[in-house]
């Protein structure tokens, strides 16, 4: 059993902090003009932090405790491919389920 | 006058899509966090307020795994840390609203609000601050709520939603939908493969700081490809 306080203390702080983090540029930098460099940099922000956060869940999914997984591997590849072609959110989430579903009925 | 081509719908129809994610991932939330012993209270509150995926899943999994509660805290928001670089992102588009919207804005930026709408920004160079600021909220208005309620309703059902449903690859996928589009440079490709590679040489180091270093050299890489582009 988790101690309560130890919950609401990492609630709180969780929220707080994320709060933070949201709020450092865009509220306390405001309309003040950011160097060119920094901009450059921030450009780049989403498509690399991103595919930093999944690609260990892809080769290495926590749910099968680390170990490569072709059903999800599959997946992957078949929402990057519709994804790649057709520039639809929808379309690949549907690819990479409906293939997740299918390799892991397949594998059993 | 609001017509369903304003920018406001134009930014609900781009966040709607993400409710097929966004649902399941939130019921997984709310059951994970009931299987760990949060109260319905403790789950939702937590959504309320923290308003990100990755790291209440990091927190509710440290925690029940006894973690010293300080770790617990500094790794789910190391997660986050991400959402600093998208705030500064939005900032040059945002930044001039007033202190009280940008107070708003700040609670709601998450991957997807900040995805479409620094898209959005791009294609719609003409767009005034007023258009930026409807589209913004457009796209948060399916979402941040929806993020609650699908956890109040995942804290309901509990342990109802069997494993083999395989909820754990909703978020791997989703981003994958999320960022392919915007693989439109070299330089973004680049910067893409860099993240990649560096994240899976670093899963050695702790409480997933891997995930941010591979972001920033991959930011790094991006933003070099691009000055020597532009040099060249």
């Amino acid at each position: 059993m988790i101690d309560k306080g130890d919950i609401w203390l990492t609630v709180l702080a969780l929220g707080a902090g994320s709060y933070l983090l949201r709020f450092v540029f865009i509220g306390l930098v405001g309309d003040r003009p950011m160097p060119a460099w920094l901009l450059r940099h921030l450009r780049y922000t989403a498509v690399a932090v991103l595919p930093a956060l999944i690609a260990p869940m892809v080769l290495w999914p926590p749910a099968t405790g680390g170990a490569i997984d072709l059903p999800r591997l599959a997946a992957a590849a078949a929402a990057t491919a519709v994804a790649w072609r057709t520039h639809s959110v929808i379309g690949s989430i549907l690819a990479g389920g409906g293939t997740l579903y299918l390799g892991l009925w397949l594998v059993g | 006058m609001q017509t369903t081509n304003s920018p406001y719908w134009q930014g609900v129809r781009a966040g709607l899509p993400f409710i097929v994610i966004l649902a399941p991932f939130g019921l997984l939330f709310g059951v994970v966090a009931a299987e760990a012993g949060l109260s319905m209270f403790e789950a939702v509150f937590m959504s309320a307020i923290t308003v990100a995926g990755a790291a209440q899943f990091t927190a509710v999994q440290l925690l029940s795994e006894q973690a010293p509660t300080v770790i617990v805290i500094a790794a789910a928001l190391t997660v986050n840390l991400r959402l600093a670089m998208y705030s500064a992102a939005l900032t040059p588009y945002l930044g001039q609203a007033s202190a009280p919207m940008r107070a708003l804005i700040a609670y709601c930026v998450v991957d997807q609000t900040y995805a479409c709408s620094v898209a959005a920004y791009e294609t719609h160079a003409h767009w005034t601050l007023r258009d930026r600021i409807a589209f913004y909220f457009g796209v948060s208005t399916p979402l941040m709520p929806n993020w609650i309620v699908f956890t109040f309703i995942g804290a309901l059902v509990g342990e109802a939603i069997p494993d083999a449903l395989a909820l754990d690859f909703a978020i791997p996928i989703t981003f994958i939908a999320l960022v392919m589009p915007m693989m439109r440079t070299g330089a973004h490709r680049a910067a893409a493969l860099a993240g990649i590679v560096a994240s899976l040489s670093l899963t050695w180091l702790p409480y997933s700081l891997g995930i941010i270093v591979a972001g920033v050299i991959g930011m790094i890489v991006g933003a070099e490809v691009e000055r020597r582009g532009a040099a060249a």
